[in-house]
């Protein structure tokens, strides 16, 4: 294809978006609402995700030391447990630190019925995949020199139901959004290629090819799908950060911390930019297909 | 240029055959009126020629192509060498009588060298310079179907199909405009004219053949226009 034919049909897409200024409009703010609807929900989905992981982290399991060990026995015991599938952090809580977190609960009066020697030495433990944690649980149990482990496996197996329920219907709305969104979006660019049906027909008559015909609309729904992308990420982008200002300020003092847009500000603009593109191009394409059948 | 053998054309909603058993020939630089009353499987067998429908039997050849049995992504070498003329005009409103005539070089693949020297002389030759930078809707009826032969006979076509071309126009208006199109024959270009103005037809001492309910009924070169074999 010759250099002043590739020009010809950049123009020619160019210029049908300025013709159809008001069709070219509705397509890009439509691309735009579909994304800013799909961005949102995934963006919530994700920080749905990160509270419960920042729940189960918090999920931890005490193996206790058998009494008879020194404390140099006990201390040595670390390695072994580090070494254990699936755990990810080891503390030994020696019993001497075991009665101060407990005594800290009471009043210091306590301290005069209390014996230190009633503490046993501890280790504090968390997990990589708390879904493990009965396998976890069982194997520690067979370290020598660890008599008694206490987990909350019924916690862990209700943060994993409500994880996987979160994940299910994130993954249906975000699927039924999609569908939406690119049905919407095919249309509203079908109902803006519907005035030029007859140009086209006109282009067919006099020997246009169907590569011909294609082009510029292929341009027209690259650059509004583009344009689309990247206005709906600066319109995402502007409601994330207003939103976050506000949840930070009521939530200051929770435990749940909010994800910061700039950790998936990448991920955003090229998900949008690359849907918008792709739903811009093929839904030119997919409007224009009954009226080259001529 | 055009032979039809033994054509026939039944449409997937209808029982009842559009053409039955035609056999037509058009050599190069003919001049032929195709006649017949609405319904008569004129609008048919124009767009048989044209590529648009692909017949129920027999074999069409167009310019050297075997209609019958062409792909559809090779449609587009046929009609570039043909030109279409349509009743309505079909012009492109956003673009001026320029662009309407240089869409259709530009559409082949014409340098724009090309297109400069060869629109300026095509619209001289349809009766239009000086209107280049108008819009098909600040011309008239006839200045626009003048377009649109400007169109067709732009990228030097070996025939070109006017299909009902005077139908939107004054008896006047029909009249210059087949003077155009005669003059456009004696420069070589084959020509095939739809219509069913009888008067029209019968000022032209050309070919004409009749069609009535899908049968050609009368080809005769006396330039009459008539039912009657």
């Amino acid at each position: 294809m010759r250099l002043n034919r590739i020009g010809y049909l950049i123009r020619e897409g160019f210029r049908s978006i300025g013709t159809h200024a008001f069709m070219s409009f509705a397509s890009v703010t439509i691309i735009m609402a579909c994304l800013i609807i799909m961005g949102s929900v995934s963006l919530l989905s994700l920080n749905i995700d990160e509270i419960i992981g920042g729940l189960e982290s918090q999920n931890e399991v005490v193996a206790f030391v058998d009494e008879g060990y020194t404390d140099e026995q006990a201390a040595a015991l670390e390695e072994k447990i580090a070494s254990t599938d699936n755990v990810s952090l080891v503390d030994f809580v020696p019993r001497e630190e075991a009665m101060e977190n407990f005594m800290g609960n009471y009043d210091s009066s306590m301290r005069e019925y209390i014996d230190v020697s009633v503490f046993r030495h501890r280790y504090v433990i968390h997990m990589e995949d708390i879904s493990q944690m009965e396998d976890t649980v069982a194997e520690l149990r067979e370290i020598p020199g660890v008599v008694k482990v206490n987990a909350h496996v019924d916690y862990a197996n209700a943060f994993i139901s409500i994880r996987n329920i979160v994940s299910v219907v994130s993954l249906i709305l975000i699927v039924v959004l999609a569908f939406v969104s690119v049905f919407i979006m095919t249309n509203t660019i079908k109902l803006a290629t519907y005035g030029r049906r007859e140009e086209i027909a006109i282009q067919k008559m006099v020997g246009a090819t169907n590569h011909f015909i294609r082009m510029p609309f292929i341009i027209e729904g690259l650059t509004l799908g583009l344009l689309g992308g990247i206005l709906a990420y600066f319109a995402e982008l502007g409601l994330y950060a207003g939103l976050t200002r506000r949840l930070m300020e009521s939530l200051a003092n929770s435990f749940i911390t909010i994800v910061p847009f700039s950790r998936v500000s990448t991920t955003v603009l090229v998900a949008f930019v690359a849907s918008g593109v792709l739903v811009g191009v093929f839904g030119s394409l997919n409007a224009i297909r009954n009226y080259l059948k001529v | 240029m055009v032979v039809m053998k033994n054509v026939s054309m039944v449409y997937p909603t209808s029982d009842t055959p559009a053409l039955y058993d035609i056999n037509l020939n058009i050599n190069e630089g003919d001049f032929v009126f195709l006649v017949g009353a609405s319904g008569s499987g004129k609008t048919t067998m124009i767009r048989l020629l044209t590529g648009e429908l692909k017949p129920s039997s027999g074999e069409i050849i167009v310019n050297d192509y075997d209609m019958t049995k062409l792909k559809r992504s090779k449609l587009a070498k046929v009609r570039r060498t043909l030109g279409v003329v349509f009743q309505d005009f079909r012009l492109i409103e956003d673009m001026t009588v320029y662009d309407n005539v240089a869409f259709a070089m530009r559409v082949v693949g014409a340098s724009s060298r090309q297109i400069r020297n060869r629109v300026p002389y095509v619209l001289d030759l349809v009766g239009l310079s000086g209107r280049e930078d108008r819009f098909p809707r600040e011309l008239s009826g006839g200045e626009q179907q003048r377009v649109a032969v400007a169109r067709a006979l732009v990228n030097n076509p070996r025939m070109i199909i006017a299909d009902e071309p005077t139908g939107n126009l004054d008896p006047v208006k029909s009249l210059e405009l087949m003077l155009l199109l005669e003059k456009i024959n004696d420069l070589g270009t084959t020509l095939l004219v739809v219509t069913h103005e009888k008067e029209l037809v019968n000022a032209f001492t050309k070919r004409v053949v009749t069609i009535d309910k899908g049968h050609i009924v009368r080809d005769g070169m006396d330039g009459y226009y008539s039912y009657e074999a």
